[in-house]
């Protein structure tokens, strides 16, 4: 089954067709990676799918319901998330309390109770607490967990936006360039937690420019040039295809 | 749970340490003038250091708050108590209503929106005369409680402090809970709190509202404590000493929005000796204590102890 569809989606900037006509099904579990040299379009793309921009044209679709329009929260109690290429973390937060956002919307929403000291709160808190910790262990930061997050290196950092949007309990994940500015090391272990989650039944669609991880890692892979899709299948497909080559190297296809 | 009471704790300590120091009803009457702006402050400091989002009209919620107390009584016959629950609830629609269409500006648009709602409330005031007295004013009859009319520095000092440990109760409360978060989150990222699932424009919201509350009660007790009300109360110049308060105690802290307060409050009271250079010294003062505690003074200090500390542990 599909877990998010784009038809015919596009978008407009001042006159520059960012993106245009781009259609594809994401399934149910596995990593979907969507690549493409600098400015083609893929975190334009991504911010129409997560409900960021308002798509020019086109229909984005969650498990068949049309989403089009639909704001970020909405989508996010629908099981949508995502993290961010340039990072959007909460900087006066801890890294725990950063993962604590990422439940928000498995907690309880009644402001009314939170004006008091209530001590069913504590319980909720602490629990929230725990919950927080387990996804924090998931990316190996369960070590920094009280540690303000602006005190913590860009590798972390990229792990945590992980880690928050995963306390979100998603069914789809977004990702957007997790392993820029990781190591080796950290490259490798990412990849290794992608896919130990797509293969727990996460859909996960991946903007990365890591091609090596791109093609070990994906079970399919989508090209954007110019805003265009000019190639849509397995890693090895994608690899030898004349269009892309063309579209990376610069040479007439 | 220790950070819900700590600073509620605090403030009690100090209000029996003032009580038992205080040695004239001028010094007792001065701590209730700061136990009330610094109500107003906290509340603010929800929207302002939580929120992340600048109210520049302030003033205007002191200023219903302050007026249903002298309106209530004296118009339509109600109880003061009940007067300022209508202030109160007045208060909180309005923000309600208007904080909706206002919280969707940022930064300079946002200010300046908020400022014209502040100008707007106090324009009201001062031209419904036939309400509110004009700019000249109204007196606001007596706060009765029990059969008893509430007079004397002492009660009125206790009375303002039980309220401040109230609100600062409350405020303390909602920091360490999930609407704390999702304020800080909107503060920090409003597009990351958004994909998280906090529906951004609701917690504003909810944010604007809740310091419209405390700044009504805060209005609704200056008047009953004063016993006159002016549409000073409720202008741009009241809207300004409240960002100050929060902005110099200290952005997103309980603790410091009453310190604030308390400068801005008594610290005038202090520099009278300075004659006609008294505001100069006070400016003067929040300039040197901005440059040097550029994160408020109670968020600074707290980081100035805990950093001796940690070297002292190494």
């Amino acid at each position: 089954m599909t877990s998010l569809a784009a038809q015919d989606l596009g978008i407009d900037f001042g006159g520059v067709r960012a993106v245009d006509s781009v259609t594809f099904e994401a399934p149910e579990a596995g990593v979907t990676a969507i690549i493409g040299p600098n400015g083609a379009g893929k975190t334009t793309l991504f911010n129409m799918l997560s409900g960021v921009y308002t798509p020019g044209h086109g229909r984005v679709f969650l498990y068949g319901e049309d989403v089009t329009g639909e704001v970020p929260y909405k989508l996010a109690a629908r099981g949508l998330s995502r993290t961010f290429q340039n990072l959007q973390i909460f900087f006066q937060m801890t890294a725990r309390e950063n993962v604590m956002v990422g439940g928000h919307l498995s907690e309880h929403h009644n402001v009314l109770r939170h004006l008091l000291p209530l001590p069913s709160l504590f319980g909720e808190e602490r629990r929230a607490r725990e919950a927080a910790a387990g996804h924090l262990d998931h990316v190996d930061l369960a070590d920094v967990a009280d540690r303000p997050a602006s005190s913590l290196p860009y590798g972390a950092l990229k792990r945590l936006e992980i880690a928050r949007a995963l306390a979100a309990e998603p069914k789809v994940l977004l990702l957007d360039e997790p392993a820029a500015g990781c190591n080796a090391t950290e490259t490798e272990a990412l990849a290794a937690l992608i896919r130990r989650l797509a293969d727990e039944g996460l859909s996960i669609i991946l903007v990365e420019h890591d091609m090596a991880m791109v093609m070990s890692l994906s079970d399919r892979v989508i090209v954007l040039d110019q805003g265009r899709m000019i190639a849509d299948g397995k890693p090895e497909d994608v690899r030898n295809d004349p269009a892309v080559r063309a579209a990376y190297l610069g040479t007439d296809a | 749970m220790a950070q819900r009471f700590a600073t509620p704790l605090v403030l009690v300590a100090v209000m029996v340490v003032v009580w038992f120091a205080a040695d004239s009803n001028f010094i007792l009457r001065v701590a209730s003038l700061v136990f009330i702006y610094g109500l107003a402050a906290i509340g603010l400091n929800i929207l302002v250091g939580d929120a992340g989002q600048v109210s520049l009209g302030h003033a205007g919620f002191l200023g219903i708050g302050a007026y249903a107390v002298a309106i209530g009584p004296t118009t339509l016959g109600l109880h003061p108590l009940l007067s300022m629950l209508a202030g109160v609830v007045i208060a909180g629609l309005i923000a309600l209503v208007v904080g909706r269409p206002v919280l969707r500006l940022k930064g300079h648009a946002l200010a300046v929106a908020t400022l014209g709602l502040g100008i707007l409330i106090s324009m009201v005031i001062t031209n419904e005369a036939w309400l509110t007295g004009g700019p000249d004013g109204m007196p606001v009859p007596r706060l009765t409680l029990f059969g008893e009319r509430i007079r004397g520095a002492d009660n009125w000092f206790w009375i303002t402090g039980a309220v401040l440990v109230i609100g600062a109760l409350i405020a303390s409360s909602i920091k360490a809970s999930p609407t704390g978060r999702a304020l800080r989150a909107v503060h920090d990222s409003e597009v990351a709190a958004m994909v998280s699932g906090v529906d951004v424009a609701k917690y504003k919201n909810i944010a604007f509202v809740i310091s419209a509350i405390y700044a009504a009660v805060a209005g609704g007790l200056l008047a009953l404590f004063d016993g006159f009300v002016t549409p000073d109360v409720a202008g741009f110049l009241t809207s300004v000493e409240l960002i100050t308060m929060v902005v110099l105690g200290g952005m997103g802290s309980v603790l410091g929005a009453v310190a604030g307060a308390g400068i801005l409050t008594a610290l005038p009271q202090v520099l009278t000796a300075f004659n006609e250079y008294e505001h100069m010294v006070l400016g003067l003062i929040m300039m040197v204590v901005m440059i040097g505690l550029r994160a408020g003074i109670v968020p600074s200090l707290i980081a100035l102890v805990s950093g001796r500390r940690r070297a002292k542990a190494r």
